[in-house]
Order: C-alpha cells, then sequence, then structure tokens
C-alpha cells in the first residue's frame, strides 16, 4: 500500500506492531493505542520514533497526554463510508494542537483525499496506486471552501469579505 | 413486494431468472445464458434451484462494470414457454409505470 | 432570490467535473460500483427500478425562471419530459442515463443549480418555508439563514460520511409550513426579549420505520452561534451515532437511547469549546449574504383593485381564489399555490411544458420568481391581485389551477412501487384513485381541510405518520396491503397518526378513505370543526367503528 506524504509517494520508515509482536531495538514504530497505552513511557525511551494507531471509536482525548512526545498518528477508517476518524482528526489538530504526522488507513481512496487534507491528514497510507499517483492532482481539484478547518485555507465567506473590503477601499 | 435488496440467503422456489440494470444508462437487464445482459427477459438464463441460481448470481455480480445491483427474480414459464415476471415488482419492471407517465398523458 | 456569486459558481463547476471524472472511472471499471455508489449519491444519483434517478436541489424552495426552464431542458433532453418535486423541495428526474449525468449537471450548473448532498449520509438540502419573505407576519426571511448553512453544510469536510443522512429544516412563521419538527434539527427562527435574532432549536424528529417528533434541545441560540451550534451537534452525532444498524443510525435514535437531556449535554460541552471560533458568524457576513438576496420592487396598489372585483362574478375563478390564494405582506399582492395535484395526475408531477409555460407566467405575473412547497406544489410568490384573473386563465389552460390545496385531494404520495426500488407496495395509483373519487369541488371544499399522505414502504417518504390519512403500503403473501392512520399532522402541532384497523387490499382503499370521510361528516360538531380537530376530540374508536362495522 504506498504512503503519500508531503503530496508525493515515500518509502514508510514506519514499521507496525501488532498488539504481541516483538518490539525491534531500533527503527520508527506504530504501536496499536492498546499496547501504546499499556506501555507507553517503555516506547517513548527507545530509540525511533513512536506512532499510534489509534481506533476510530476510542476518545481522541485519552491521546493528549502523549501528543508532544509521538511522531505519528494514524487514524483508521475501515471503511470510506465512516466519517468518524475525520472529527478525531480535527480534534487533534484544531483543540489539541498536534502537529506531528496524522495518517489515514483502512480504506483511503482518491475522492477522500481532499475531506482528509481540510480535516488536518497529511499522510496517506493509499489504498490503490493509481489514486496515489493521482494524489497531487486530485487535491487541487477544489479552490473553493465554505467552511473553517484548521487547515488554513481561507473560506468563502472570508473571501467574499475581503473582495469586500478591498472594493470599499477604491471608491 | 419484499425489496430483493434485503435478499440474503439464496433460496429459489421455482424458475428465476438474474434481473440488474445496466451500468451506463439504468435499464433493466437479465443475465443471459451466454454471459452477457440482455434487455429481453425472453432471453434470459433461467436457473431451476438454488445451487443454478447462486452460481448464476455470482457471476453475475463480477460482472460489476457491465450491470448494476443484480438480484435473483422469480418468473413464471407458460405454456409456450415463454418466460414471464414472477410478481408485481418485476412485471412493473418489465412493462413500466403501472400509471400514464405525464408527458404522455 | 439568492444571486450565486463567483465563488458560487466555482464551487459547483468544480464538483460537476469531479463528478464527471468519477463517472469516467466508473464506466471504464476504475470504480467498483461499491465504490461509486456513494460518490453517486452525494451527487443526487439513486438506481431505482427502471433506471436511475436524479435529484437536483431547490434549496429553501426557490427558484428564479430560468432556472425552472433548466430543469425543463434537463426534464426534455436526458428524460422522458417531465420531473417530479418531492416533500423536500427538491425534483426528480426518473429515467437519467449515468454517461448523460455529467451534462445535466453542467446545464445545471450554468443557471446556479446543483444536486450536492440530495442523497448520501450527509447533509441534504435545507429546506425552509415556501411562503419565506412574502408571508405576513415572519420574523425575517428564513432564507438567509438557510443559504448561510447551505454553504456551511455543503463538502463539509468532517460531516461527509455521517452514520446517516440529515436534514435541516427553518421556518420563521408561527404556522409551520417547512414540517421542522420531523427533520434531524428543526430550527425555528425568533427574537429573544432583547430583539436579538436567533433559533429556538429541535433536534432527532424524523418518520421511517421509529418515526419521533423532534425534542427542543435549546430555547435560544442566537444568530451568530448557530454555525458552531449546528456543528456540536453533528460533531456529537458523528461521533456517537449507531454505525452498526442501518435502521438504528439516524440522530432520533442516538437522541432517544441517551434522552434528550445527556444529548444536550453532551452538545453543550461541545459547543462551549467551538461557540467562540471562526464559525461564530459576525454581522457583515450575514448582510453580505442578505444583500445577494433580491427583492421586487413592489408597487403601491389598491387592496381590492377593478379586475378582481369584476372576476369575482365567475364561479370558477372564485373557487380558485378562494382556495390557492394567500395574503402577501406587501398590500395589492397575493401568494399563488400552484396545485400539482390534478384529478387522476401522480401528485407533483410536471411536465416541461408546464414547466417552461410556468417561468413564463412568472415572468410576467411574479418577478421571474417560483417557489417549491414540501406538499409538492409550486407557488408564485408575488401576484399583483389585478393580475389574478388573467393568471388563473392561463393556468386553467395549463392543467394547473386545480381549486384543491389543502383538501382531500392534495395528497402527499411518494413514487411507490411503480418507480422506487426500495418501494413494497404502489402509492401513485391509490392517490390517482382518491383524486377521482373526490374530484367534486364542492364535496372536497364541504370535507375542508384534509391531509392525505401515501407511502409505498416504511421508509416514509410520502410522511404518512404525519397525514390526517396517512396509508402505508406493506406486503403481504406478495400482495399490497394498506395500513390506514389517522390524526396525524405535519405543522406546529406535529403529532403521529393512529392505525385504525387492520391492512386492505389495493383495491379497497379508497373505499375505506371514502367511509373515513363519511364517518368524519357525521361525526363532526359543526361544519368549522376540522377533520383532525375531530378526530383529536373523538379519538381512533368512533372511526374504527364506522369504517369497519360492515368490513
Amino acid at each position: 500500500m504506498p504512503l503519500v506524504n508531503g503530496g508525493k509517494i515515500v518509502d514508510d520508515s514506519f514499521v507496525k506492531l501488532a498488539v504481541d509482536t516483538p518490539l525491534p531495538e531500533r527503527g520508527d514504530i506504530l504501536v496499536p493505542a492498546e499496547r501504546f497505552l499499556g506501555e507507553a513511557e517503555g516506547l517513548l525511551q527507545r530509540a525511533g520514533r513512536v506512532g499510534v494507531i489509534w481506533p476510530n471509536n476510542r476518545d481522541i482525548a485519552e491521546l493528549v497526554p502523549y501528543l508532544g512526545r509521538i511522531a505519528a498518528v494514524a487514524l483508521v477508517f475501515p471503511t470510506f463510508r465512516d466519517g468518524r476518524a475525520y472529527s478525531q482528526a480535527r480534534l487533534l489538530r484544531e483543540r489539541y494542537n498536534y502537529r506531528g504526522e496524522l495518517r489515514a488507513t483502512g480504506q483511503v481512496l482518491r475522492d477522500q483525499f481532499v475531506f482528509m487534507l481540510r480535516a488536518g491528514f497529511d499522510a496517506f497510507e493509499v489504498k490503490k496506486q493509481a489514486d496515489a499517483e493521482a494524489f497531487m492532482q486530485t487535491a487541487r481539484r477544489y479552490s473553493v471552501f465554505y467552511q473553517p478547518t484548521g487547515d488554513g485555507r481561507i473560506t468563502a465567506l472570508h473571501r467574499r469579505m475581503q473582495l469586500r473590503h478591498s472594493e470599499g477601499v477604491g471608491t | 413486494m419484499t425489496s430483493p435488496l434485503e435478499q440474503k440467503k439464496i433460496k429459489i422456489a421455482g424458475p428465476s431468472v438474474v434481473t440488474a440494470n445496466r451500468t451506463w444508462d439504468g435499464i433493466v437487464v437479465y443475465r443471459t445464458a451466454a454471459k452477457g445482459w440482455s434487455a429481453e427477459l425472453s432471453e434470459a438464463a433461467i436457473v431451476r434451484n438454488s445451487d443454478e441460481a447462486r452460481a448464476l448470481l455470482a457471476e453475475s455480480i463480477a460482472d460489476d462494470v457491465g450491470a448494476i445491483g443484480p438480484y435473483i427474480a422469480p418468473v413464471q414459464i407458460g405454456e409456450d414457454g415463454k418466460i414471464l415476471p414472477g410478481n408485481l415488482r418485476e412485471q412493473i419492471r418489465r412493462t413500466g409505470v403501472t400509471i400514464g407517465q405525464p408527458a404522455q398523458v | 432570490m439568492y444571486a450565486y456569486d463567483e465563488i458560487d459558481r466555482t464551487l459547483v463547476n468544480e464538483r460537476v467535473s469531479e463528478f464527471r471524472d468519477q463517472v469516467k472511472r466508473r464506466l471504464s471499471g476504475e470504480l467498483t460500483e461499491d465504490e461509486f455508489k456513494i460518490l453517486r449519491l452525494q451527487n443526487g444519483v439513486y438506481l431505482q427500478l427502471h433506471a436511475y434517478m436524479f435529484r437536483v436541489a431547490i434549496p429553501y424552495g426557490t427558484l428564479a425562471t430560468n432556472q425552472l426552464r433548466a430543469l425543463a431542458h434537463v426534464a426534455r433532453k436526458y428524460d422522458r419530459g417531465y420531473g417530479h418535486f418531492t416533500t423536500r423541495q427538491n425534483i426528480q428526474f426518473n429515467w437519467i442515463k449515468l454517461a448523460e449525468l455529467p451534462d445535466a449537471l453542467e446545464d445545471l450548473a450554468k443557471v446556479g443549480i446543483h444536486a450536492m448532498q440530495t442523497s448520501g449520509n450527509n447533509m441534504r438540502n435545507v429546506t425552509s418555508d415556501q411562503w419565506a419573505g412574502v408571508a405576513p407576519g415572519e420574523i425575517e426571511d428564513p432564507r438567509i439563514w438557510s443559504e448561510l448553512i447551505r454553504q456551511h453544510t455543503t463538502l463539509h469536510p468532517e460531516f461527509s460520511f455521517l452514520p446517516r443522512k440529515f436534514k435541516i429544516a427553518i421556518t420563521a412563521s408561527d404556522h409551520d409550513r417547512a414540517a421542522i419538527k420531523i427533520h434531524d434539527i428543526g430550527l425555528r427562527l425568533i427574537k429573544n426579549e432583547k430583539g436579538e435574532t436567533g433559533f429556538e432549536v429541535l433536534v432527532g424528529g424524523g418518520l421511517g420505520r421509529t418515526p419521533f417528533i423532534a425534542k427542543t434541545i435549546k430555547h435560544f441560540v442566537h444568530g451568530r452561534d448557530i454555525l458552531s451550534y449546528i456543528e456540536a451537534i453533528l460533531r456529537v452525532y458523528n461521533q456517537y451515532g449507531r454505525r452498526d444498524n442501518i435502521y438504528k443510525a439516524r440522530i432520533k435514535i442516538l437522541v432517544h437511547e441517551l434522552g434528550i437531556e445527556k444529548f444536550s449535554r453532551e452538545v453543550e460541552d461541545e459547543w462551549r469549546q467551538i461557540r467562540n471560533s471562526s464559525l461564530e458568524i459576525d454581522d457583515e457576513v450575514i448582510e453580505d449574504i442578505r444583500s445577494r438576496f433580491t427583492y421586487p420592487s413592489y408597487e403601491k396598489l389598491p387592496h381590492m383593485p377593478d379586475e378582481l372585483r369584476q372576476a369575482a362574478a365567475d364561479p370558477d375563478f372564485e373557487a380558485w381564489r378562494k382556495n390557492s390564494v394567500a395574503p402577501h405582506k406587501v398590500q395589492g399582492y397575493s401568494i399563488v399555490t400552484i396545485s400539482l395535484k390534478p384529478t387522476g395526475g401522480p401528485p407533483g408531477d410536471a411536465t416541461a411544458e408546464q414547466m417552461d409555460a410556468l417561468a413564463d407566467l412568472a415572468d410576467k405575473y411574479s418577478f421571474g420568481e417560483i417557489r417549491v412547497g414540501h406538499e409538492q406544489n409550486l407557488a408564485l410568490p408575488h401576484v399583483a391581485k389585478r393580475d389574478l384573473p388573467a393568471l388563473w386563465k392561463a393556468l386553467d389552460k395549463l392543467g394547473l389551477a386545480t381549486p384543491n390545496v389543502n383538501l382531500i385531494t392534495d395528497i402527499i404520495a411518494c413514487p411507490g412501487l411503480d418507480y422506487c426500488s426500495l418501494a413494497n407496495a404502489r402509492s401513485i395509483p391509490i392517490a390517482q384513485e382518491l383524486t377521482r373519487r373526490f374530484a367534486n369541488h364542492e364535496l372536497a371544499n364541504l370535507i375542508g381541510r384534509l391531509h392525505i399522505n401515501i407511502s409505498g414502504c416504511i421508509n416514509a417518504c410520502g410522511h404518512h405518520h404525519v397525514g390526517h390519512i396517512g396509508i402505508l403500503g406493506v406486503e403481504k403473501n406478495g400482495e399490497e396491503v394498506y395500513q390506514i392512520t389517522i390524526g396525524g399532522r405535519a405543522d406546529e402541532n406535529a403529532a403521529l397518526g393512529t392505525l385504525i384497523g387492520p391492512g386492505v387490499k389495493f383495491d379497497e382503499v379508497a373505499d375505506v378513505v371514502e367511509d373515513i370521510v363519511e364517518a368524519y361528516l357525521a361525526l363532526r360538531e359543526r361544519p368549522e370543526e376540522l377533520f383532525m380537530d375531530t378526530v383529536k376530540r373523538l379519538g381512533v374508536e368512533p372511526f374504527k367503528e364506522r369504517v369497519y362495522a360492515t368490513r
């Protein structure tokens, strides 16, 4: 499954651990939430970056104490129809000011990229190679956004206000 | 008419066909013995037991580009061998609405 | 009228080109039907019995004449020459080809019409009072707020994959014509004691297999906070709404399972954290949206012009005027409801020719504006009273002057088994038969206000639960059987109807309705007592006894 990060297909430095996989000595790891919470201090002290795979039915606030020390949060789309992780992503970015990698995993398809970007995701485990290759093109599909989110894109309402004011200056 | 969209277990009580809607334009089609789709019920492949039905449905589902939403529908076979829809829903799908269409009234 | 600006136009165009790409990938097999289904639904495309169905949004029920002509054009070019107006201010085309849909959408986009989120598990078309902006006594035009919410809910990055569909309706009048109590969120525009505009917010209404009347979650939310409040409700719903069972996934079930107190606490907690954010609406933003709604320059006209006085001699005109013409907030003008319920016709259908002709009439008599109501009728919102006689003649020629608004033949019906793949039984032929039985307008007037609602399955698109007489088609042993309820209503006193007795067969439905009406005429205390009031006073029993005595 190709990983898109920073708009490009990249190698994934993280290894995903299951609940019972022996801990590798070094290297970046992605750990299931339960295991992470159980052995957080040990995990965070080893060499290599640590990320957490967080299920979409668990309160993201539980992760808050660790946000400054983890390198990645992977949120899960069990199917693309299940939109819970969008709320988790926005909370991480906008309420808890998480600035590390925010990765979309599961059934990640091309036609959800724009929503995911707007919700704050910046890394994508894309299910299909063709979708990953079309990432940049797809991300540019829209130039107008009605809702304010933490992604910094200017909303239609504010663009209108700017236009009004710039017109106002001239008259 | 129980909506066939709720069809879960495959169990047929009599002669049946697989029907669906053609992907590009949506018209009603029937699975043929030649592994294609036809708008004519008379060209439909008839299955008579649950194993045959399951196989025909599986093959139809696999042709996702050709037609969508395939399901098993009952038919009646007339004395002359003519295939007729087995219930009101399928009758309506084959012959159209039972009301006048406004543009033609 | 709301006029799109370049920003709105750009978004709609970007949506069309995205969907064109998606259709292309579907037809080439790059997208499976499972992957594509949600994408098409989010663009208003269903698969029905005979073909794809295409549902186009008419936000808050307001249409300009060039938009109505574009709908007629779509009916003619891509469909079979007619469209069906629905109970949620949408229009549906029943015979569209998937391969041609991007073209149809492009044609509509040119006049500022879209089909975004008319289906799918996202926020649907925001609906409102079809008399918004012209009804006397309104708090203020609810469409300003409807448009604000429409924009905010369009392609929302967090709430486009909700547990289930989500519908918002807004009213600003004491008499609720938008059926807000049967919506996921119902908003009633009010003023607080300081004279500030805000909303009473209701939540958790809906019909379907588990009908609920919405409950008030907050008595006053200030206008500037309405987006953050809605966002808080949706965030709670998105996270906790059930996703394990499609029939339990609507917000009404969550509200019911948590209880309104616990649910409102959850919302309140969330809201506290987001209310003073960029979601807060400043007055300037509202003014900007308000400024893009244009209102006609009304003339100063007499309350009773000569034309009207003279036409009063014609009993047919008078019958229509009394039935279909309502008071306007400006003296000398009227709101004219156009019945799409002709005798023997499918409720809510209009042909391309009728749409075009109506657009011409709206240009001539209604400042180029048409409205669409949830009762599946249309309206001309600004007709000078002096023009009523001429308008009536023209409407009559088009078959659009049936004087049956709010009467027994003004039936709301879903498409039923004639079109719909979910249906268990037919709805339209039942409606057609009833309109024939009660075709005599004197009889219909004698009966008075009486709403019949017909649904062809438990999903309740015909709103049968809230019909004064509700008819629900089900299937029993391969046959169509109809269950009949009485005493429902959809207005500010919304209530669910009560079953009157065992289900009856297709051929018997009209007879039973006739018997119910006969029972009502015998039981009412005086001619002014409306059907629903008699049912309220006496309960179902006396009706049951009379109707089922001989069955």
